[in-house]
C-alpha cells in the first residue's frame, strides 16, 4: 500500500473516532448539568481542559458558557479538533484515497459531513437542547463503523483505519477519565457524596459502560471504575482493550505472528500493552491517576510517531537524497 | 418515450438525480475559485439518442482522424516530412508551446503517442457532424459518461431495456488492457498519476483508478532511482512500469520541463527515454491538438492516409496567415475567435453575442499576436430537448466521444454530451454553466 494512502487512512480512523468521542463528551456533560442541584454553576471548563485545547479556547472566548463551549467542541472550524474539523478532515482524507475505501463507506462519511455542514448553517449550538443533533452525528458514525465491519476486506487498509481508531479511542478514554480530575467539587468534603457519584456515573455513561459496569462491578467506587476503564480486558473502550486491538492491527500489517517485535512501533506499543497487562489498579492509583494518564497519553503519542517513521516516511530518505544532489 | 411521463414525474426524477450526485460526492472543483468550492456537473435526465447508422460514421471518422494525427506527431518528432513538403508551415509547429524539444528523436512503443483522446464534435442544422477540436493530451469527462449511464439506468429502467442501447461499461477494461500492453512485462504495475485532490478532474482520476484496480499516485509518491520509477509503500519501494498520467506534459519532470513543478517526479523523463517506464499519453502530443494546427487536419489526413476526411472540420481562419488575418479583422462581429492555447471555454469571444468594446478588444489582441488566434463562423449548433425548470426546451449541445489507441483503435460506443443550460448559450463547458446528458448509441 502507498505510504501516503496508509497515512491518510490511519488519520481518517483517528479523526472519525475523535469526532465520535467529542459527541459523547458533549452529550454526557449536558446530561450531567441537568442533574446538578440548584445553585451550582454549570461546569464546561473541565471538558475543554480534558481535550487539551484549553489555551486555544481561552485565547478566543472569555467565559465557559454552554453555548460557546458546545460551539467550540462541535462546530468551530478554527478549533482543529472540533467535531466539524475532524469530520471535514476525515472526508478530505477519504477523498484523497477514495479508490481505496468502499463506495458505501465513502457515501456514509460524505453524509455525516453534509449533515454537520447543515448543522452549522442552522446554528445548532444556539438551540436549547442540541443533544438530538449531536447524537445523530454519533449514530451516523456508528453506522459508518457498521458498514465497515460488514463490507471492508481485511487487508492492509482496514488495519490502518483500525490502528488509528483504537489508538485514538485509548487516548480519548484516558481523557474522559481525566475530566474527573479537572471537575471541581464544591468542597473536598464532597468526595463520596451524591454529587461525586453522579459525576462517576456520567463518566461511565459517556463510554456506554454504565450497565456493563453495574453488572460486573456493582457499586460505584472510583477505584473499580478506574480498573474498568483502564485495565479491563473485555470492554471495547477500556484503554487496555484498545491498545491490545491496536497491537493486533500492527502485527497484521507487518505480518508478524510470533512474539517479540520487529520495528520500533511494535516495540513501543507491545511494551505499553504488557505494562498494563501486568498492572493492577493500585499501581495506577499509587502513581496518581492524573500523572498516570498524562504519561499514558505521552506514550500513545510516541507510538504514533513510530508508526509514522516505520510506514509513512519509508522512501523519504531517497527523495531527500535526490533533492540535495 | 417522453410523452408517457408527466412533467411532474420528470421533475421528481430530476430532483432525485441531483441529490444522488451530491450524496455520491460526484463533484468537481472550479478553477480560480477558493478551494472547497465543489460543484456537481448537472445531469439532464433526458438522454440524447444517436442511431447506429449515424454512429458508424462518427466511429469511422474518428479512427481515421486519430490514425492520421498520430502519424503526424511521430513525423514531427522524427523525419518532419510533412514540414519538408510544406504541407504544414514549419513555424506553425515551432511556435507552438506544445512542441517539446526533449521529445525529438523519440519513438514510443509501437509508434503510438495519443493512447487516449477525446475529440469534440458538433452537428449543424442538417445533422452533419463536424470536429470542433481535438483533445490529444489528457481529455477528461469519461467518468461522467459512465456515471450518467448508471444513473439513467436507475431512472428509466424499462425504457432503457426496450431501446437496444449499446453498453459503455467495458471502458475500464478496454483502458486497463491498453495500458498493460504498453509494457513488455507480463504483469506490469500500472499507476494513475493525478495532480491531487484540488484538481477539477480529481473525481475522475480516483474513479478510473478504482475501476481499474490500479494505484492512484501523486508526485510525492514517486521516486526515481537508477532510471527506474518507484512508488513509496508501507513495505518499501515498488517499481512502476506504466503511468497513465493526468498531469500536463510540462509538469511531468522538473529536470526536463517546468523546473517549479511539484506534481511530477525528478528523473521520470529519463526513465521514460530509457524504456523503463511507459507513459500514456506520450509527452508531446499537444503539438497536434493545438488550435492552430487544427485548421490543417484535413490536409494532414490527406497527406498520410491519402483519404478524404470522413468528418469535416469547421471552417477555420488562421490569423497567422495573412489572408486569414485580414478576413478575421474585417468580420470579427460574425466570428468565434479562439485563443490557440486556451481550453475550457476561456479566452474566446463569440462575435454575434459580444459588445462593440469586446470586438475592439479582440481585434487589438489578434493584431498584436496573430499566431495565438484562430476564428470560425458561428455555427447553427444543433439542439436537443432538455428539462429546464418544468418545461422541455431546446438547448445547444456538443459531443465528446472517447478513442483508445493500443494494438488497434477503438471508439467507445457512447459519448459525453455537454449541454449549454443557459438559454441560447453556445458554451457547454462545465466551468461556464454547462451540464451533461447521457448519450444512447443504439445498435441500429
Amino acid at each position: 500500500m502507498l505510504s501516503r494512502v496508509a497515512e491518510s487512512i490511519y488519520w481518517l480512523g483517528r479523526y472519525v473516532e475523535r469526532a465520535e468521542n467529542y459527541a459523547r463528551f458533549i452529550d454526557v456533560n449536558f446530561n450531567l448539568m441537568l442533574d446538578l442541584p440548584p445553585g451550582l454553576k454549570e461546569q464546561w471548563e473541565p471538558l475543554i481542559a480534558a481535550t487539551g485545547d484549553l489555551d486555544s479556547y481561552k485565547g478566543r472566548f472569555e467565559n465557559f458558557d454552554r453555548l460557546e463551549t458546545i460551539y467550540f467542541l462541535a462546530f468551530d472550524l478554527k478549533n482543529p479538533n472540533s467535531m466539524f474539523s475532524c469530520i471535514s478532515k476525515a472526508r478530505e482524507n477519504a477523498r484523497t484515497v477514495r479508490e481505496k475505501i468502499t463506495k458505501e463507506s465513502w457515501e456514509k462519511l460524505n453524509e455525516v459531513y453534509l449533515f454537520m455542514k447543515e448543522g452549522v448553517g442552522n446554528e445548532i449550538w444556539k438551540q436549547e437542547d442540541p443533544r438530538e443533533f449531536i447524537n445523530s452525528v454519533k449514530y451516523k458514525i456508528q453506522l459508518l463503523y457498521g458498514i465497515g465491519d460488514n463490507s471492508v476486506a481485511r487487508t492492509e487498509g482496514w488495519y490502518f483505519v483500525r490502528l488509528g481508531q483504537f489508538l485514538e479511542r485509548a487516548d480519548k478514554t484516558s481523557r474522559i477519565l481525566d475530566v474527573k480530575y479537572h471537575i471541581l467539587l464544591p468542597s473536598p468534603k464532597e468526595v463520596g457524596t451524591t454529587l461525586d457519584i453522579l459525576h462517576w456515573m456520567a463518566l461511565l455513561k459517556s463510554v456506554s459502560g454504565f450497565n456493563i459496569y453495574r453488572q460486573v462491578y456493582g457499586n460505584i467506587e472510583p477505584a473499580k471504575i478506574v480498573e474498568f476503564l483502564v485495565l479491563n480486558k473485555y470492554f471495547p473502550r477500556s484503554i487496555y482493550y484498545c491498545l491490545a486491538e491496536a497491537e493486533d492491527c500492527l502485527q497484521k500489517i507487518y505480518g508478524s505472528a510470533s512474539k517479540g517485535y520487529r520495528n520500533s512501533a511494535e516495540k513501543r506499543l507491545g511494551s505499553l500493552c504488557s505494562q498494563l497487562e501486568y498492572s493492577d489498579v493500585n499501581d495506577v492509583i499509587s502513581l496518581g491517576l492524573h500523572e498516570f494518564l498524562d504519561d499514558l497519553q505521552l506514550k500513545i503519542n510516541h507510538i504514533s510517531d513510530a508508526i509514522h517513521n516505520n510506514f509513512f516516511r519509508i522512501g523519504d530518505s531517497l527523495s531527500k537524497k535526490q533533492q540535495t544532489q | 418515450m417522453l410523452e408517457s411521463i408527466t412533467p411532474e414525474k420528470l421533475m421528481e426524477l430530476q430532483g432525485a438525480t441531483d441529490r444522488a450526485q451530491v450524496a455520491m460526492g460526484m463533484t468537481f472543483n472550479v478553477y480560480h475559485e477558493n478551494k472547497g468550492v465543489e460543484k456537481i456537473l448537472p445531469l439532464d435526465i433526458i438522454p440524447r439518442i444517436i442511431s447506429g447508422k449515424e454512429w458508424s460514421i462518427v466511429e469511422r471518422g474518428l479512427k481515421q482522424r486519430i490514425r492520421a494525427l498520430n502519424l503526424f506527431i511521430d513525423d514531427i518528432y522524427n523525419n518532419q516530412k510533412i514540414l519538408k513538403d510544406k504541407i504544414v508551415p514549419e513555424d506553425m509547429v515551432y511556435s507552438s508551446g506544445n512542441f517539446l524539444k526533449p521529445l525529438v528523436g523519440m519513438t514510443p512503443p509501437k509508434g503510438v503517442w495519443c493512447h487516449i483522446s477525446g475529440s469534440d464534435l458538433v452537428r449543424d442544422e442538417k445533422g452533419d457532424f463536424y470536429v470542433l477540436e481535438d483533445n490529444l493530451r489528457v481529455p477528461s469527462g469519461v467518468s461522467y459518461l459512465l456515471e450518467n449511464r448508471e444513473i439513467l439506468k436507475r431512472v428509466f429502467p424499462t425504457t432503457f431495456r426496450g431501446m437496444n442501447v449499446r453498453h459503455v461499461s467495458d471502458y475500464p477494461n478496454m483502458l486497463f488492457r491498453m495500458l498493460q500492453q504498453l509494457s513488455g512485462k507480463e504483469n506490469p504495475v500500472v499507476g494513475l498519476l493525478t495532480p491531487g485532490i484540488y484538481n477539477s478532474a480529481y473525481f475522475e482520476h480516483s474513479y478510473l483508478a478504482l475501476l481499474m484496480g490500479i494505484e492512484l499516485v501523486v508526485g510525492q509518491d514517486l521516486v526515481v532511482n537508477n532510471d527506474k520509477v518507484y512508488m513509496k509503500t508501507t513495505k518499501g519501494l515498488h517499481q512502476v512500469d506504466v503511468i497513465y498520467r493526468r498531469i500536463d506534459d510540462t509538469f511531468l519532470d522538473p529536470e526536463v520541463f517546468n523546473p517549479n513543478s511539484m506534481l511530477g517526479a525528478k528523473g521520470l523523463f529519463q526513465a521514460y527515454k530509457k524504456g523503463n517506464l511507459a507513459l500514456a499519453n506520450a509527452p508531446g502530443t499537444g503539438v497536434a491538438d493545438d488550435k492552430a494546427i487544427y485548421a490543417y487536419v484535413p490536409r494532414i489526413i490527406k497527406y498520410y492516409l491519402n483519404e478524404e476526411p470522413i468528418i469535416h472540420n469547421v471552417k477555420t481562419h488562421i490569423c497567422a496567415e495573412k489572408e486569414g488575418l485580414n478576413y478575421v479583422l474585417q468580420h470579427i462581429e460574425d466570428l468565434v475567435v479562439k485563443e490557440t492555447n486556451a481550453a475550457g471555454g476561456y479566452g474566446m469571444m463569440i462575435g454575434p453575442k459580444s459588445t462593440k468594446e469586446e470586438h475592439e478588444k479582440f481585434r487589438a489582441l489578434v493584431k498584436a499576436n496573430p499566431r495565438n488566434y484562430i476564428a470560425q463562423p458561428t455555427l447553427a449548433l444543433s439542439t436537443v430537448p432538455t428539462l429546464v425548470n418544468d418545461l422541455i426546451e431546446p438547448r445547444h449541445v456538443d459531443l465528446r466521444p472517447f478513442i483508445l489507441y493500443g494494438e488497434d483503435i477503438e471508439v467507445l460506443p457512447g459519448a459525453l454530451t455537454r449541454v449549454a443550460l443557459k438559454k441560447g448559450s453556445l458554451v457547454v463547458n462545465s466551468s461556464q454553466g454547462g451540464g451533461s446528458k447521457d448519450t444512447w448509441v443504439l445498435y441500429e
